[in-house]
């Protein structure tokens, strides 16, 4: 008899680890760069945001997977689709119920989950071919590799472009407007989420030769 | 069986739809009270904050009990319309009938010094989207008491400022009469309005659609108001 894999086998670990940073969708695959650039004006809608699309990306990667040997290959962009589809809107209804504040905050961008490029892309790459759980894994690992940068680019913008962290004015507590310190406006705006994700892949790169492609 | 089968393709395409249907209506049913539990309490919320009285969603419906102590719904001629649930009156729909068809929500305050305040509720449009607030009165039914705007969609630090403090603070004490008791409402002044014009705010920089938005709103919102102010006030009260 075969034996059976360890749940949290060195392989599995990996598809969970590598997304946040050797892998990361955002800044190596360069993909859903678009609802990276729209919530993360501050910190609270960037961490709710990252948490709703790991509940989206780790039950449809799941589900997916265990329909894989059922679904006809001619629709299955459908099916990744509806699945998707119907888990934004249950995370939608949930928030609007109990987190009602967050959801006016975010309002079109949770459904707007929907067309993120790297869950269909999981899909399509992982879990069609994969077990449930290694699927599981790899759509947490992908979404906390999407969510890392979400948060990081939501801080520097909140805090530079409004001098606060979680709505606490930190910048004005330090005093820094009495000294003639001014919030940059730039920040924003989702151009500057861009330049942000910019620099992040920067420090990546100079700290990981590997990911610099050879011309 | 086949599963590239033209049959199969379709029992497992309907099948999966029927599924999902189902699921998502259950979901969707079960959650709607809470739902509309939140926008009551937002409302209330947002109400209160025109009398400029603080609340969360814990204290807002006993706040709320506590402070509005009556509601009514008038046309724009100033009759009384008999009936009619002011806190159910749907303003989306109302502004887009014209004004001699549209019923108009007042709520009445009374604040803790024993003033009475009437809230006017507003509704209009922004740069992306819809745009609303509520405007508190003092009893001579000209200088405004409090202000609160929200939006559904603006652009955050830009357009979405209207529901700052900062920027509805402004709106403190201006008047929505001028000396002649002509109806001008206040005016958004992009660039800034001078210290002491009593019928302008200052404009957001960079959010100049919104508040041109806001401006209209308040115009068209409060105008057909007038004719019931002014029957109040002549008749000496109420």
């Amino acid at each position: 008899m075969k034996e059976r894999e360890p749940l949290f086998s060195r392989k599995n670990l990996r598809l969970l680890s590598e997304p946040i940073n050797k892998n990361n969708p955002i800044t190596v695959q360069v993909l859903g760069i678009c609802s990276a650039l729209a919530v993360t004006v501050q910190l609270k809608p960037s961490i709710v945001m990252a948490l709703s699309v790991m509940f989206v990306m780790g039950f449809s990667n799941l589900i997916i997977s265990l329909m894989r040997k059922t679904i006809p290959s001619r629709i299955r962009i459908i099916v990744q689709l509806v699945v998707i589809a119907s888990l934004v809107i249950i995370v939608d209804q949930v928030l609007k119920a109990f987190l009602f504040d967050v959801s006016r905050q975010l309002s079109v961008f949770v459904g707007l989950i929907i067309t993120n490029c790297i869950i269909m892309g999981r899909l399509e790459a992982f879990a069609l071919a994969n077990k449930p759980w290694p699927s599981l894994l790899d759509g947490l690992g992908n979404a906390a590799g999407y969510g890392a940068i979400l948060v990081l680019v939501g801080f520097f913008r909140e805090l530079l472009g409004s001098g606060t962290v979680f709505g606490y004015p930190i910048f004005a507590e330090l005093g820094l407007f009495k000294i003639g310190y001014e919030n940059n406006g730039l920040f924003i705006l989702p151009p500057m989420a861009l330049i942000i994700v910019g620099v992040i892949i920067w420090v990546q790169r100079s700290r990981n030769r590997e990911l610099i492609e050879e011309n | 069986m086949d599963k590239n089968s033209n049959t199969y393709i379709f029992i497992y395409a309907v099948l999966m739809v029927v599924i999902v249907a189902a699921m998502l209506s259950f979901v969707a049913t079960k959650l709607k009270p809470f739902q509309d539990f939140n926008e009551e309490v937002q409302k209330k919320q947002d109400i209160l904050k025109a009398i400029q009285v603080d609340s969360n969603a814990k204290t807002a419906v006993d706040l709320y009990n506590k402070y509005i102590v009556g509601s009514r719904v008038v046309n724009s001629d100033g009759d009384l319309l008999e009936g009619q649930n002011a806190f159910k009156v749907d303003l989306k729909k109302e502004i887009s009938k014209p004004v001699e068809d549209r019923s108009l929500p007042i709520f009445v305050s009374a604040n803790d010094d024993g003033s009475t305040k009437l809230i006017i509720p507003l509704q209009g449009k922004g740069l992306w989207g819809p745009i609303w607030g509520y405007i508190s009165l003092n009893d001579d039914m000209k200088t405004i008491y409090g202000a609160s705007f929200d939006h559904k969609s603006e652009t955050p630090g830009l357009g979405a400022e209207i529901n700052t403090e900062k920027f509805q603070e402004q709106f403190l004490g201006k008047k929505i009469l001028d000396e002649n008791q002509e109806f001008v409402s206040v005016k958004v002044v992009k660039g800034g309005a001078e210290n002491n014009n009593p019928h302008a705010v200052d404009a957001i920089s960079g959010g100049t659609i919104t508040s041109d938005g806001l401006e209209d709103m308040m115009f068209d919102c409060l105008k057909p108001y007038m004719n019931y102010f002014e029957r109040v006030l002549t008749k000496g009260g109420e």
